[in-house]
């Protein structure tokens, strides 16, 4: 629940710690601190009611930057333990940082079971494809053929689909977003912070140390435009340069298309319109990629219900209103009972 | 006349018995340990002293008529204090011929066997690879037998309710029930009640189980006019006065752990993944919401004590518990509470290992894991429960050194002590010592940054800051922390020092706790038998008759695993021989040489059943012999 009494005008500043930032010069992980300082005092949060929940990794070192509760703890199990904060208090805002090592790999079990539970936590996974803090392996997020210290004739198995991943273990809510996003960014982590139940936000970030560019096909400036689609819900899928490309559905299939509006007797009406309460479209959009897709971020799927530990606490109070006000004598002397003079 | 099975003596012929070892034993589907919880519910009622052994196997439904589908359950009673479940049955019954064939090794000559001779059919001895019918090929001579053809007495005494053959043969343990009530002179009422409690909605299936029973009590008083049946009395307990009743391990450390967050007025977060034999204690938790208890069945022992961890990390009181193979997964987490000084208890049953090992058998064999099993120097505080009642107390304590010393804490519980039971002395709640919860205030804004890592300086805990009090915004987490400031650091001279805080602060506990005592005889002698856990039983009868003998012996026993009492090391130094008894290969005696380079002597069991007095009288003997002979 993110019920909050903002109390006071915050900025960037407030939710800046006085820690040195320790990732690589040109790490993504700047643009989405930065972003995250930005928007939470637009969201008029407090800090007292916030926490940053982060397991291991490049990524798991965001708490100590912000000046908010903020608990580092042990390779994947971030969800685990952010579980466990909103079980004990389910009034406090919980955020997730993770990567796709952190998430995927170590973490996955306790991804899957936090997202199907819909616990009412903000997971943000950054995904550079790579293992960064342990220099440069391969990760399950990793193209097939990645040439790294552990895959040196490049890696064999297939990648996961983390915005598939999260779909398939019944997240409610699924967005994607880029680490130079900074426009859209913020809107995503509000809409996340809104969402009642696990919110789970994909960010492309760049690893400039061990995995450079991995993401250029489609964040390259040049090429961005006709290789990113901004999904906005209600409105036509289109996208490129001239904002003039769509995605249609093939005729008589499941599959879809890209299409140029104005040619081949293409009008805006034919491009399918974006629905984020649709499982099925959430499942084909989030399988697009370039080059012959474009890679479709933003909100690809929000549809609510009500989340774990609001359930479950709705249990407790039920309950509890029903015992009344327990005695423990009694308690302890229920059953069968017999006195020794 | 008196029986004592620990003496080898029989249950006399007729009339009052000092204390009995009656095992009641069957197939998994026949509701053994059903009619064993029952039948000690009427003895605590009689107010006997008791302790109980419920043995039953890993499957849930093994093939019927098997031996590995045999379920058992022990239960001593007597008129004093009964300190074990019993060496040896005076009485066996036995619902079918696998249950004969297990148990029949366990008794001693002239033991007697009730045997259900509906069962004893060609069939069932195929099951069991029994060759020959044993009621007819002499092997049971040196026992009495009374041969009982139980199931078609049962179809008898069910017949009114139309049941089918299957439903009907369910009441069987019933009938066994009524006679074995009969023989032992108990009340049939409170069961009567229990029946009718149980099986409110379904009345047929309750008439025809108090049916049965009455029908079993009614067969013995038959029988003891023919004189083919004898009946005993055993008498009450001299137990201290207060209102009783019985109590299992699994319910006292739950209801341990619910006192104990009412005693600190702060919510517990109770999360555990399924696993035998600590389930119990989850499921009995779960019932308990009224008590600010929430639980949570995590999707694996990992994420159990991580939520824990995060529960405590938001100012509740987090708990976790599980059996060896899972206590294994949870080490990494463990150390992120020993790191982060965060308050948790983790609540190990332990069972027979290595790996799965024997899920269902009790075994001490998890003190190292206990006491040593994380990565880096990470002290944790270790105790232990001695029986069912002590578990209640044991809980409390955790949990109020866990909050006064910012820690995890391990109770080492087993799985003889989680499902056995014994008569308990109901504690007064208002009575117990509240515990103190120093969570840190809310600041102004505006104020100096907030610093997690002052310490109290008397016990060095880490002050507990609570997500969503204003002001107290800080940053904790495994890697090493400043002892000044507690950011990041990675300081050579800072680590050591950690290091060294982090072991004063648990080692400083040995002055908080009350100083070790000798549980049964002097505070100096011959020898000293020093135990710990589910041992106290068989140790403590062991050592009284001993005693009794004119031996020069005492023991001692353990609740304080890490650290150990501040006199343990002086007390033992006034005994010439130490013995050392343990349901593992010698982790006990271990420690303690490498705390005080003992010259103590091992006694090892890990055959899955707890000790027989016998084999530590045996022991006892064996010492003060030698010596005597040095």
């Amino acid at each position: 629940m993110n019920v909050q009494t903002p109390a006071e005008k915050l900025t960037l500043k407030d939710f800046s710690t006085d820690q040195e930032v320790r990732w690589c010069p040109g790490c993504g992980d700047y643009a989405i601190l930065k972003c995250m300082q930005r928007t939470l005092p637009q969201m008029g949060v407090s800090r007292e009611n916030t926490v940053f929940v982060s397991g291991i990794g490049c990524a798991a070192r965001f708490p100590y930057y912000m000046e908010t509760y903020g608990f580092h703890t042990i390779h994947g199990r971030a969800p685990a333990i952010a579980t466990g904060v909103k079980l004990a208090n389910p009034e406090l805002d919980v955020w997730v940082v993770t990567g796709d090592g952190d998430a995927l790999s170590i973490g996955g079990n306790h991804l899957m079971h936090a997202l199907r539970r819909n616990v009412d936590l903000n997971i943000l996974l950054f995904n550079n494809e790579i293992y960064g803090l342990t220099k440069g392996q391969y990760s399950p997020t990793s193209h097939p053929g990645t040439r790294s210290p552990s895959t040196p004739y490049g890696s064999v198995d297939s990648p996961l689909n983390p915005c598939r991943f999260a779909l398939g273990s019944g997240a409610r809510f699924v967005a994607r977003t880029v680490d130079t996003a900074q426009k859209h960014m913020p809107e995503i982590f509000t809409r996340a912070h809104a969402h009642q139940g696990a919110s789970f936000v994909e960010i492309f970030q760049n690893c400039i140390v061990y995995n450079d560019g991995v993401f250029s096909d489609f964040t390259d400036k040049p090429v961005a435009a006709d290789a990113q689609l901004l999904a906005v819900h209600g409105e036509p899928l289109i996208f490129g340069k001239e904002k003039n490309k769509g995605l249609r559905l093939k005729p008589g299939t499941l599959a879809l298309e890209v299409v140029t509006i104005g040619e081949e007797g293409v009008s805006v009406e034919d491009i399918l319109v974006h629905d984020q309460t649709s499982e099925t479209m959430a499942f084909i959009l989030t399988k697009l990629s370039p080059p012959d897709f474009p890679m479709v971020l933003g909100v690809i799927y929000e549809d609510p219900a009500s989340s774990y530990e609001r359930d479950v606490y709705r249990q407790y109070e039920s309950v509890r209103k029903e015992r009344g006000t327990p005695d423990f004598n009694a308690f302890l002397a229920k059953g069968d009972t017999w006195r020794v003079s | 006349m008196q029986t004592d099975s620990e003496t080898g003596k029989n249950l006399p012929t007729t009339g009052d018995v000092e204390s009995v070892v009656i095992r009641f034993a069957g197939d998994s589907g026949d509701g053994i340990q059903l009619l064993g919880a029952q039948f000690t519910t009427s003895t605590a009622l009689a107010g006997s002293g008791l302790s109980t052994f419920p043995d039953f196997p890993a499957e849930i439904r093994a093939p019927l008529g098997t031996t590995f589908g045999v379920s058992a359950y022990q239960i001593k009673f007597g008129a004093r204090k009964i300190f074990t479940s019993g060496d040896q049955p005076d009485v066996l019954v036995a619902l079918n011929p696998a249950a004969l064939k297990v148990n029949v090794g366990l008794l001693l000559e002239g033991s007697l066997i009730v045997v259900d001779t509906g069962t004893f059919v060609e069939r069932n001895f195929k099951k069991a690879h029994i060759e020959a019918d044993p009621l007819e090929d002499g092997s049971l001579a040196k026992f009495q037998v009374l041969k009982i053809d139980i199931s078609r007495l049962t179809m008898e005494a069910v017949k009114e309710f139309g049941l089918g053959n299957k439903d009907a043969l369910r009441s069987k343990n019933l009938w066994a029930l009524g006679l074995m009530l009969w023989m032992f002179d108990h009340d049939r009422a409170p069961i009567i009640e229990w029946l009718n409690r149980k099986f409110a909605k379904n009345e047929n299936i309750r008439d025809a189980n108090i049916a049965a029973l009455n029908a079993g009590h009614a067969f013995g008083e038959t029988s003891e006019l023919s004189g083919d049946m004898r009946r005993y009395t055993v008498g009450a307990a001299s137990l201290e006065p207060g209102l009783y009743r019985t109590v299992t391990g699994a319910q006292a450390l739950s209801w341990g752990l619910a006192a104990a967050g009412q005693l600190a007025k702060t919510p517990l977060v109770f999360c555990s993944y399924p696993i035998t034999p600590a389930s119990p204690i989850l499921h009995l938790l779960a019932q308990m919401k009224e008590f600010d208890i929430v639980t949570f069945q995590a999707e694996d022992e990992i994420a159990a004590v991580c939520a824990a961890l995060g529960a405590s990390y938001a100012g509740s009181i987090g708990v976790t518990s599980s059996s060896g193979p899972g206590i294994a997964l949870k080490g990494e987490a463990m150390g992120l509470a020993i790191s982060t000084e965060l308050p948790l208890v983790i609540v190990n049953s332990q069972r027979g290992g290595p790996s799965t090992g024997l899920p269902t058998k009790t075994e001490q064999s998890d003190l190292y894991q206990a006491v040593y099993g994380r990565n880096g120097d990470a002290p944790m505080p270790v105790l232990a429960t001695r029986s069912p009642g002590d578990c209640f107390f044991i809980a409390v304590e955790a949990v109020r050194l866990a909050i006064k010393y910012m820690t995890p804490v391990m109770i080492l519980t087993d799985g003889y002590i989680g499902n056995a039971a014994e008569p308990w002395k109901l504690p007064d709640f208002n009575a117990l010592d509240p515990i103190a919860v120093p969570h840190v205030a809310a600041r102004p804004s505006g104020a100096e940054p907030f610093n997690p890592s002052v310490r109290d300086p008397e016990t060095l805990a880490r002050v507990w800051a609570k997500p969503g009090t204003k002001g107290l915004e800080h940053r904790i987490g495994g890697i090493e922390k400043s002892h000044e400031t507690g950011h990041i650091s990675y300081d050579p001279a800072n680590h050591q020092k950690m290091t060294q805080v982090r072991r004063d602060k648990i080692a400083g506990i040995a002055k908080d706790i009350p100083p070790q005592e000798v549980d049964f005889g002097e505070e100096s002698g011959r020898l000293a038998v020093i135990g710990w856990g589910s041992t106290y039983g068989p140790i403590a009868r062991a050592v009284r008759i001993a005693r009794s003998e004119g031996h020069d012996v005492s023991h001692i026993h353990l609740t304080y695993i890490n650290p150990f009492p501040e006199n343990l090391g002086e007390l033992l130094s006034r005994f010439d021989r130490i013995l050392v008894p343990e349901m593992n290969m010698g982790q006990l005696i271990t420690v303690l040489r490498d705390h005080f380079l003992l010259q103590a002597i091992s006694l090892c069991k890990v055959s899955g059943q707890p000790f027989k007095i016998s084999e530590i009288i045996e022991a006892i003997h064996g010492q003060l012999s030698l010596q005597a002979a040095e």
